[in-house]
């Protein structure tokens, strides 16, 4: 069945990269119409699949590299799509695709590890991960965005006028894009972090027990927070925000990667 | 059912002609009216724009006897002799003045391909000619098509799209950058035709404040009031330059007037705030290096036009999308005809069989003296369902069928064979 549901969400992420690309290349509205429907369809599928994975390990999955990937792939593509339907504004979609195809490809290529037994159960750390990880890709996706910007803002300067610079969506409005994704990471980063503090508390007692993913995390929400700042002052909005916006994302995947894998001791995948 | 079309453009008359032919909305409104009271035509309107004079109407005779009626009547009301007129009147009769009005809608027909005035004219004079009582369902089905196909054009493709003078570029790119112009500022720098131009087009966007600067203050406030802006003093550059978002920029000078160390002190000053300058003076109003600074985009004439170049051609490439969805409406428009035309014709057959019906058992029943009253009416009965069965449930289902505009000549046969000398319905 997971196998089915692969195909699905494979087929429908496919379909929709496809008909983005046709709507941002060709300028075809109907393309991009069903561009969005496709995606809401891919991600029906992937959340099937998803279930079945969770099924088997009876919790989220977030236990081994392959199906944090994939949470993450599809809480990428829920976020891009959440983003298009309040700005009204898909043609960006093109560009995030593909990153939610390299995630939920790689996460269904690589064999999925063993599940780590033990006491990481429970709705609290299951939250507690399902928010972390939305955290980071809606990080993701403002970094992309901000990436989108500085190339169309670098177009526009150059007098390169291209028809795809003609339908991407205004510099004003990829920053809007931009900010409401940190926004809604930023709210899932602190409550996803609250409520790992409150399963801690609960398993150990041992809240404050030195943990070097607590520190990067402080650090991710703070660049976070500065950039929000910044980037509704008026001097700093646009190109310089965005540049920021990048540089604190290779915060979050110095913390994915370096953190995760050889500092942490309770954070592993996520 | 048949339609006419008469009338002159931009390729087809020169300037001089177009001018005594077009119509104010009182002449459109009585040549209508004419028309139809001389009985040239049933159904009658007039567009007329800067760029055409068309009127299309639906006659009571042949196409061909209507449109030299027609092309009488317009030397005529125009007081245009034949002779100024020979080669400037085009005639289209049917599918053709279909087609032609859905690609005058589209925007296909027009001098700037793809502009999109040209769509609330033909709006404009189909709803002049339809409350004056002008149209009737042929005409009001068809500009209803027209307004439909010209708003799918302009959604479906992007033949409107992309900005075909240098002033529409502009804004454009402006909107690039800030997205809706609503909230924000714009400074013009001279008080020219070219500037006027921009000044309207912002204006269009709700530009949230004009300011306007020129040498002359009298030209400057006749500009700003006419677009509700406001003037700033020729000496006030400082303040001048730390007020806008977009910068117009089209004053007569023999060197740059805006110093990149001017925009440099400006952007400080405006927190660097995005600025997006247009420099639309020839010799060149702004420093060519400003371009370097922070946040600001600057594109000079030469810049914009190459974009609307650009845009040209890239509408150009959009002509078959925009013609394969004309002729897409086409033939649902003359698939509506057809059927309307068979309905009626169906409607006259059946007149006519039931005549002749009666006719044949009225002579009949004369030879068989014994039938009551009672088995006459049954016998009819009979004949009527044996007519509608052999020959109207036949025609009329042709309704259903595609290609109807084809199979409705087999119609018309069959009513050449059972309506003979009868007028089409």
């Amino acid at each position: 069945m997971n196998h089915l549901f692969f195909l699905l969400t494979l087929a429908a992420y496919l379909g929709s990269f496809a008909c983005y690309v046709t709507n941002l290349v060709a300028g075809r509205e109907w393309s991009g119409r069903i561009g969005t429907l496709l995606l809401a369809s891919g991600l029906i599928a992937h959340y099937y699949s998803l279930l079945e994975r969770s099924r088997g390990l009876h919790t989220v999955p977030y236990h081994d590299l392959s199906g944090s990937m994939s949470l993450f792939g599809w809480l990428l593509a829920l976020t891009y799509l959440s983003l298009e339907v309040f700005h009204r504004q898909r043609s960006v979609g093109a560009l995030v695709l593909p990153f939610v195809l390299a995630f939920f490809l790689f996460a269904n290529l690589t064999a999925p590890g063993h599940s780590t037994a033990g006491p990481a159960r429970g709705v609290a750390f299951a939250l507690h991960v399902t928010l972390s990880i939305l955290a980071y890709a809606a990080f993701g996706l403002s970094c992309v965005l901000s990436v989108i910007y500085l190339a169309e803002q670098r177009l526009l300067q150059k007098h390169q006028v291209g028809s795809v610079v003609w339908r991407l969506p205004p510099l004003d409005l990829l920053d809007r894009m931009s900010q409401s994704s940190v926004l809604v990471g930023l709210i899932a980063i602190t409550i996803g972090t609250v409520l790992g503090f409150v399963w801690v508390d609960r398993l150990t007692g041992e809240v404050w027990r030195y943990d070097p993913k607590y520190v990067i995390t402080l650090l991710v929400l703070a660049a976070y927070v500065i950039y929000l700042r910044l980037a509704r002052n008026p001097g700093w909005r646009g190109s310089r925000a965005s540049r920021l916006c990048i540089f604190n994302f290779a915060i979050v995947i110095f913390s994915f990667t370096v953190v995760n894998l050889f500092l942490s001791h309770a954070h592993r995948y996520f | 059912m048949e339609i006419v079309l008469v009338g002159l453009n931009h390729r087809s008359a020169p300037v001089e002609v177009r001018e005594r032919m077009s119509f104010t909305r009182e002449q459109a409104r009585r040549a209508a009216e004419e028309l139809r009271a001389q009985g040239i035509f049933h159904e009658s309107l007039v567009l007329s724009t800067c760029n055409r004079s068309e009127v299309y109407g639906v006659p009571p005779e042949t196409s061909r006897e209507s449109a030299a009626a027609l092309s009488d009547y317009l030397s005529r009301f125009h007081a245009v002799g034949p002779e100024h007129l020979s080669g400037s009147l085009y005639q289209h009769y049917d599918r053709h003045a279909v087609r032609h009005l859905f690609r005058v809608a589209s925007g296909l027909d027009s001098m700037v391909l793809g502009e999109s005035e040209i769509l609330g004219q033909v709006r404009e004079a189909y709803r002049l000619a339809h409350e004056s009582g002008a149209t009737g369902p042929v005409l009001n089905r068809m500009f209803q098509g027209a307004l439909e196909v010209g708003k799918r054009v302009r959604h479906q493709t992007e033949l409107g799209t992309r900005p075909m003078s240098v002033a529409s570029a502009g804004v454009k790119l402006a909107e690039r950058i800030f997205g809706k112009l609503g909230q924000h500022t714009a400074l013009v720098l001279g008080a020219g035709a070219i500037s006027e131009q921009v000044v309207s087009q912002l204006r269009d966007r709700n530009i949230a404040q004009l300011y306007v600067m020129n040498r002359s203050r009298d030209r400057a406030e006749l500009l700003a009031r006419e677009f509700s802006g406001k003037v700033i003093g020729w000496e006030d550059w400082e303040t001048a330059l730390a007020l806008p978002d977009v910068i117009v920029s089209s004053i007569s000078t023999e060197e740059a007037a805006l110093k990149r160390a001017m925009l440099a002190k400006a952007m400080a000053a405006r927190g660097n705030r995005p600025l997006f300058v247009m420099d639309l003076g020839l010799p060149r109003n702004v420093e060519s290096t400003a371009a370097d600074l922070y946040n600001l985009y600057l594109y000079n004439i030469d810049d914009l036009t190459q974009i609307v170049e650009q845009n040209r051609d890239a509408r150009q490439s959009e002509i078959p999308r925009a013609d394969a969805i004309v002729e897409e409406h086409v033939v649902k428009f003359l698939t509506w005809q057809a059927s309307v035309e068979l309905i009626g014709m169906v409607e006259a057959l059946r007149g006519k069989l039931k005549e002749e019906r009666a006719a044949f058992v009225r002579e009949r029943v004369q030879r068989v003296p014994h039938l009551s009253p009672g088995q006459r009416a049954q016998m009819e009965t009979l004949m009527d369902e044996l007519l509608e069965k052999l020959l109207l449930d036949r025609a009329r289902r042709l309704q259903g069928e595609k290609d109807l505009r084809r199979k409705i000549q087999n119609v018309e046969a069959i009513r050449d064979i059972f309506l003979p000398g009868r007028e089409r319905p």
